[in-house]
């Protein structure tokens, strides 16, 4: 497979009042031609700043203080305001939460879908146009012809979102960047937008990175899952690796602390104690430790390195080093570990 | 990536501990909202120097009997349109020189002054010292703008208030009155004034009383509005708080940024207001001097006794651009979004 | 079949129009029936502009019916006088977590105001040592440490906060709780904190639940019965597991088919349900009981063909 782009080690530090806070604590990670990657947190674990990144869209306290972000093999953090400009919006495009305010709601939109071709590319206007509806057909917008010189206020919240996406497409992007595009949206919605996005993906081959705290999302689109936490990936792998032969102690407490359709009333939720850590110090050891269960005195004193489960699945957890003691995983994780079986997999 | 460390064994004892109560302590120091608004007010170099010019500013007004050298209102015609002296110093512009057919003569001389005296903005055509004046005039356009803060704020919030959080027909018939009331002129309600009352301070302030608080009185209501649908103040209706209870503790707190930085903005109206009103000679009456009556003075002897007109012009202007960039300052500082 | 449950609350007929008699009006909640028991979980479910929040806000006087009732104890309060004594005394009665931590809690108020502002309002204490000890016990019984009482909110973080709100709202040892989507603003580890906690209490105190969530697998979690919203009408009430395994009304199917599961297997294969939004519902239809305990919004010839 094609990477096309390789985030290695990055570091991104915030300027504050009270000091340095250590937003994203060396995050590497690659993206192959056509595939989706989720990555997954909650908030503030960084996994917004870690896209906003990739295109410089991050606030001006912010110092990306160490890594690099290859694109085809050119660092993007070397590139100019204005080279970055050429790649925004066209190469590598990106669909924010809120579907109202990534519109401009005095402008029509067939003409805002059609603005980003006659920014980057040499089109006529009214080539322009013929494409922007093309794309909004293609989105889902009925009778697009008639719909163009509408505004964004005469449209439903899950059309908005299906305007942002054609914005975002219009250019036939490499990579699409999603940030919680269906947080702000009814399930329903939310249902008919993660099929849209599969679709088109088939459709224009873009690769896609998905930004969400929702894990039922996940499933449903994701090729590879990264998981974060306070910077940090903790856990990566395919979407059966995470889903279905989880190795660290946090994806088991996201996975375990949602209710399935199947539990009752009568067993009790599994939550995870605690709040995540404050990043303007972040702990010596592995940041999850405080809440951990499975916690072991080395967690407290040094940060965890990867450790390979399989072939592209890695965790960041000492329970996978060979001294390590052999722990009891939630009841729910083992369910996922005999369907990881059934899958053919081989669980540790 | 593949290397696995070598760590001894008993490092990896299990230390998980059920009751762990640090879990929800806070590490960080405690701030509050004032605090941490004082923190980025002060961070902010051009409002420090602002807000201490007008501390200064504010102080010798309030001094102003014990600061100033002369009696304002002192008149010896005989020492008038002196220049700028301070004391036997001899600093060029300050030494009591003047420009006369050509030649530069020492003024004070001319006229006989006794030796010891001097004024440091010199005098005007009736010989009153010009720096008592300006203090005493800059005393009344503080006064005037006391008194137009405190009608924004005893006229204006409360109804700003009542307004935003009736809502519904009360809204709309006290919205009406606010448009009647904004669209007289000010001009006009003084003009009227004068005509029952005598020229002075207090028509002055009755006009601001009358029209001044609209503005704030409009914001109020705006952000009274939002307040009113924050879920704090439901959870304090759902729990059975009277309205005044809500007033003083939920929404009062919280408009506290909208009032300050509207005072901001209203206090330099209220003292151009008045120096425009003086200035063009329906506002404060002799001999009492205000900024405004200093400036009509001395742009009467502007082309040849610039000094009289520059020192209150300075002031005035001093204490409009500070208040100005302060209320900025506090606009900045208040605002959460602005977030460093 | 004769029900022997209390019943705490009996919402009959409840309209809740805005903007009545104008271009604008809104029928936000349009004749809804439904009857609350005493210590069960009543769930509220549906899409934005459903009209459950406003139900929520009905039922706790929030908002002024236009039409309908509202029983609490047997007693109509829909209609009771916003500052009178029995408004006081209902205000105890019933309580309401709300939904934005960032939004619920004044942020220029300690915490320990916060939580005793009912405590004040009612005359609960006496005396600020009373205050602070009362205050502390409720820090205490939402876990948070009491030594963080003269704090302020924005020190804390979202699922604490949800905490402080809960413990504002069980100062006044109310009998009934409205939660407002408690949930849907926090994050998945910190919602089962929430949760937990809101079922250790209602088993505690024998508290009654009205839970407002469009989340629906929390909701089928907690609630004992649950009742679909959509367009001002409840469309579909029923105990959960019967909404689960026996959805009858289209879009209930429609709303179920969308919840997306942590489980790649099932997500790449569901189908999904689409709703037909255009024509929802016809005069002839009303809220009928078309099994014992499920509730359909039907025509009289579909009821007829459940029997």
């Amino acid at each position: 497979m094609d990477k096309i782009l390789e985030v290695k080690d990055l570091h991104v530090n915030f300027a504050t009042y009270n000091g340095t806070v250590q937003a994203i604590r060396g995050v590497s990670f690659d993206l192959n031609a056509g595939e989706t990657l989720a990555i997954v947190g909650e908030s503030g674990s960084g996994k917004s700043i870690t896209v906003r990144s990739i295109l410089q869209l991050l606030a001006k306290n912010a110092d990306i203080a160490k890594g690099s972000i290859l694109y085809h093999g050119d660092d993007l953090l070397q590139k100019s305001e204005k080279e970055m400009d050429d790649i925004r919006g066209n190469k590598i495009s990106m669909i924010f939460q809120d579907p109202m305010t990534s519109l401009d709601p005095t402008m029509p939109i067939g003409k805002q879908v059609a603005e980003p071709l006659l920014i980057h590319n040499n089109v006529s206007k009214k080539d322009a146009m013929a494409r922007a509806e093309e794309v909004l057909r293609l989105v889902g917008i009925p009778n697009p012809e008639a719909r163009m010189k509408d505004y964004p206020h005469q449209f439903s919240g899950g059309q908005r979102q299906r305007i942002v996406i054609a914005i975002a497409i219009v250019d036939y992007p490499e990579i699409l960047i999603a940030d919680e595009p269906t947080t702000a949206l009814d399930v329903t919605v939310q249902a008919q937008i993660i099929d849209l996005l599969r679709e088109l993906q088939q459709k224009i081959g873009t690769s896609i990175i998905f930004i969400t705290h929702d894990l039922g999302v996940v499933a449903g689109i994701a090729d590879r899952v990264a998981v974060m936490y306070a910077g940090k990936f903790v856990e990566y792998g395919s979407v059966n690796d995470i889903f279905y032969n989880p190795q660290h102690p946090y994806t088991w407490g996201l996975l375990d602390s949602m209710p399935t359709l199947e539990t009752s009333e009568n067993n009790r939720l599994n939550s995870i104690p605690g709040t995540p850590p404050n990043l303007l110090n972040p702990p010596k050891g592995d940041a999850f430790a405080p809440r951990n269960k499975y916690a072991m005195e080395i967690d407290e004193e040094e940060q965890p390195p990867y450790f390979k489960v399989s072939k592209n699945h890695y965790a960041a957890t000492w329970l996978l080093h060979p001294n390590a003691p052999k722990v009891d995983p939630p009841a729910s994780i083992k369910k996922r570990f005999e369907k990881f079986k059934e899958l053919g997999g081989s669980v540790k | 990536m593949e290397q696995i460390p070598d760590v001894p064994k008993e490092k990896f004892k299990l230390i998980h501990d059920e009751n762990n109560s640090e879990q929800e302590k806070i590490g960080t120091p405690s701030l509050t909202y004032l605090q941490d608004v004082r923190r980025r007010l002060f961070s902010n170099k051009v409002a420090v120097v602002c807000l201490t010019l007008l501390s200064i500013i504010v102080l010798i007004s309030i001094f102003a009997p014990l600061v100033a050298p002369h009696n304002p209102n002192a008149q010896q015609v005989t020492l008038s349109n002196l220049p700028p002296k301070l004391g036997n110093l001899n600093i060029p512009g300050f030494n009591g020189y003047q420009n006369m057919g050509g030649k530069m003569v020492d003024a004070y001389k001319q006229v006989g002054a006794p030796k010891d005296s001097f004024y440091l903005l010199g005098t005007d055509y009736l010989g009153r010292d010009l720096l008592s004046r300006i203090i005493y005039g800059t005393r009344l356009s503080l006064i005037v703008a006391v008194l137009a803060t405190l009608v924004d704020l005893i006229i204006g919030v409360p109804y700003g208030i009542v307004s935003g959080w009736k809502g519904g027909t009360t809204d709309t018939i006290m919205q009406r009155i606010v448009e009647i009331v904004s669209s007289v002129p000010n001009l006009i309600v003084v003009i009227l004034m004068m005509i029952i009352l005598k020229p002075g301070l207090g028509s002055i302030v009755i006009a601001i009383a009358i029209t001044g608080w609209v503005t704030m009185a409009r914001l109020i209501r705006a952000q009274t509005f939002q307040l009113k649908e924050q879920e704090y103040v439901l959870a304090a209706r759902t729990l059975g708080e009277s309205s005044t209870k809500i007033a003083t503790k939920h929404l009062i707190p919280n408009l506290s940024s909208t009032i300050i930085i509207q005072t901001m903005f209203t206090i330099p109206n209220a003292i151009f207001f008045e120096a425009f009103l003086s200035f063009i000679g329906i506002g404060i009456p002799a001999p009492n001097a205000s900024l405004g009556t200093l400036l009509s003075d001395g742009q009467k002897a502007f082309r040849f006794l610039p000094y009289q007109m520059w020192a209150p012009a300075i002031i005035l202007s001093i204490i409009m651009i500070a208040t100005n960039l302060l209320g900025d300052g506090l606009r900045d500082a208040f605002d959460p979004q602005s977030d460093d | 079949m004769v029900d022997e449950r209390e019943k705490i609350v009996q919402v009959k007929n409840l309209k809740q129009y805005f903007n009545i008699g104008k271009p604008n009006e809104v029928k936000a909640v349009d004749d809804v029936s439904f009857d609350i028991y005493k210590g069960e979980t009543f769930g509220l479910v549906g899409e934005s502009g459903s009209g459950k929040s406003t139900t929520g806000r009905s039922i706790i006087r929030l908002y002024n019916p236009t039409d309908g009732q509202i029983l609490f104890n047997g007693q109509d309060i829909s209609k009771i006088k916003s500052h009178g004594p029995q408004m006081k005394e209902f205000r105890r009665e019933m309580q309401m977590i709300f939904q934005d931590p960032y939004a619920s809690l004044n942020p220029r108020m300690k915490v320990k105001d916060i939580i005793a502002e009912g405590l004040d309002v009612h005359g609960l204490v006496k005396g600020d040592e009373e205050r602070d000890k009362r205050v502390r016990e409720l820090l205490d019984m939402v876990h948070l440490n009491p030594e963080h009482m003269t704090r302020y909110p924005y020190e804390f973080s979202g699922g604490q906060r949800q905490r402080i709100g809960i413990a504002r709202a069980l100062a006044v040892e109310p009998q009934f709780v409205i939660a407002d989507e408690p949930i849907s603003a926090l994050d998945v580890s910190i919602q089962a904190q929430v949760v937990n906690l809101m079922q250790d209490i209602q088993k505690e105190q024998g508290l009654t639940y009205m839970f407002i969530a469009h989340d629906l697998s929390m909701v089928k979690y907690i609630s004992d019965r649950i009742a679909v919203m959509y367009h001002g009408k409840i469309v579909e009430l029923a105990d959960s597991d019967e909404i689960y395994n026996h959805p009858l009304h289209a879009y209930t199917q429609s709303l179920l088919s969308a919840i997306p599961v942590p489980d790649p297997a099932i997500e790449k294969t569901r189908e999904r349900i689409d709703f037909d939004h255009s024509q929802p519902f016809s005069d002839d239809q009303s809220l009928q009981e078309v099994l014992p305990g499920h509730f359909l919004y039907c025509n009289a010839a579909t009821a007829a063909s459940f029997k």
